[in-house]
Parts: structure tokens; sequence; C-alpha cells
């Protein structure tokens, strides 16, 4: 499996793929979609990020334990992002209870 | 056993064949990389708090940002990963010029990042934009949520730009090996997982980039 050589047709592809998203991130960042902006701005990140894990790192054509590895170490950031962001969101919910 | 020959020169001993040394060799790598992620998560995790914090004085600093120059940059980065994917394929077909070629390709690119970086930096040091006693940000802004920002800003492209320049050590030593003929299509572990790590730097750039350069760009 891991002797499969990638074509260099498709590294262009991927290459010029990334271009395209590259000046789409740019040119969405100038119009004030709210919120969106950076939903859009990250969503686009996290496909770029994907190409360049599942071709550039051959991440596709590798043996499953190693996407299981990748997997692993971004639920483990998840839990990082989530817990943290879970704390900070609901601050102020309840009244403090110090010096009350 | 003693005297029997290894069917493959560069097989060591504990593996039954290149290509499950090969396998293990990139699964550590990646084991590594999870470090990273989690390293780089850390400073992602503390951009957004005090993005959400402070989203008006990120957004308004993030104006600093020279967009041009960020965008060559994001250019010249992945340019860099695909002379490197280059590199890697160059490899296992055998091809040792090509090689060398696209490793010298890499490194050239890598270089021109980190000198546009390095424009970028001493841009922002002259218009006092580092944190700290010499910061200096127009009266009426907020001055402390540019602080941070600009502190976040020259953490994690700081760091980033320290893996580049790791990254370009490394790719000098795979130079070296590959003049000396090092490589071969059966055994070119080393510039495979040196790839894996180019390209991560690469995938780090493309977050830093939009939630650094681009989040200002739609308020006028």
């Amino acid at each position: 499996m891991s002797e499969h050589i990638v074509p260099v047709k498709v590294y262009v592809g991927v290459f010029l793929t990334l271009m395209v998203m590259t000046a789409i991130t740019t040119f969405v960042s100038g119009i004030d979609l709210g919120p969106w902006n950076t939903v859009v701005a990250l969503g686009i990140a996290v496909f770029k990020a994907t190409l360049v894990v599942l071709f550039f790192m051959h991440v596709k054509y590798s043996p499953r334990l190693t996407a299981i590895v990748i997997a692993g170490g971004i639920f483990w950031l998840l839990i990082l992002l989530a817990l943290t962001f879970s704390d900070f969101a609901t601050r102020g919910w309840l009244p403090s209870l110090v010096g009350t | 056993m003693a005297d029997v020959q290894p069917a493959e020169p560069a097989l060591q001993h504990q593996f039954e064949s290149m290509e499950q040394q090969k396998e293990a060799s990139s699964l550590g790598m990646w084991v590594f990389l999870v470090t990273e992620i989690l390293f780089f998560g850390g400073l992602f995790l503390t951009y957004t708090i005090y993005r959400w914090e402070n989203a008006r004085a990120f957004a308004d600093a993030s104006r600093h940002m020279d967009i041009t120059l960020g965008t060559i940059n994001t250019v010249v980065l992945i340019f860099s990963s695909l002379t490197m994917a280059m590199a890697v394929h160059s490899a296992e077909t055998g091809r040792r010029r090509l090689l060398i070629l696209f490793l010298i390709a890499t490194m050239i690119l890598g270089g021109v990042f980190l000198g546009i970086k390095a424009v970028e930096y001493t841009d922002h040091i002259q218009h006092h934009l580092f944190p700290g006693p010499g910061f200096r940000y127009p009266a009426g802004a907020d001055a402390h949520g540019a602080s941070l920002f600009f502190s976040l800003y020259f953490a994690m492209t700081g760091l980033h730009a320290l893996h580049m320049i790791i990254g370009l050590g490394i790719l000098t030593t795979l130079l070296l090996m590959a003049r000396r003929g090092r490589f071969t299509a059966e055994y070119f572990t080393p510039v495979e997982v040196s790839g894996l790590y180019w390209h991560f730097v690469d995938i780090v750039w493309i977050f830093l980039f939009p939630l650094l350069y681009l989040i200002g760009r739609h308020l006028h």
C-alpha cells in the first residue's frame, strides 16, 4: 500500500486547488459577512489542510493506523478547545459565590 | 544467523520488510506531529479566547498587517510544499539529480518566506507594534487589546518561523545525504518523514494567515 506512488499531476492539481482557495479566502475576507467571515475563513483553511494531509502527506495512501493516530490527535485538540470554550462561554451564568 | 545477508542492505533487523520499516517511520513521525498539533493548538486556543474578549481590537490591529506580503508568503509556502512533495516523488522514483534540485528549490522558497517575514517584522517594530515598553498605539484606540493581538502574532508567527528555520536545517542535511547517494528508490525514509514535517509547518501557516491577516479586512 505504501508502495503507491502518487502521480505528479495529482500533486499539481492539489497545488492549483490550494492556490484557488487562497485567492478565495483573501477575496471573501473583504466582504462583510458578520460572524460568517470567520466561519468561511476557517472552513477554507480546514479544507486546504485536509488536501495537504491526504495528498502531500500521503495519508490517503497510508495504512489506516496512520489515519487513526491523526484522528486521535485532532480529537484531543477538540477536547482542549471544547472544555476551555465551555468554561469561558458559561462564566457569569451563575451568580458568583465568592464574597456573597 | 549472523552470517545471513539481509535481502535489503537498508533494512534494519527488527523489521520484516522495507514496507513495514517505512510505515513504522512515518507513523513515528505522525506521533511527533500530533504533539505539534497540540503545541500549536494551545496558542490557537489562547488566540480564540482573547479575540472573543477583544473582538474589535483584534480586527483593528489585524489591519496593520500587510495583506500583499502575507498572501505572497502563503503562495510561496504552498509552492514550497509542492516542491517538497516533488522531492519525495523524485526520491521514490530513484531520480537523485531531480531530488537534489527539488530540495534546493524548497530551501530557496523557505528562505524567501523567512526573508519576507523579516521585512514584516522590521516594519512592525519600526511602527512600535512590538508588545512591551516600546509599544505605541494611536490615542483613543484599544491599545491593550491590540497589544494582546501583537503578542499572539509575534508568538505564533515566531514559533512558526522557528519551525521553518529548523526545517531548513533538516533540508540541508537531506541535501548532503542525497549528494552522497544515501537514498535509493528502496530507501528514502528521511526524505519522506522530513516531507511530513515541512507540510505540517505549511498547514500551520494555512491557519495563521486568515486568523492574523484577514480578520479586519471587511471593516472600514
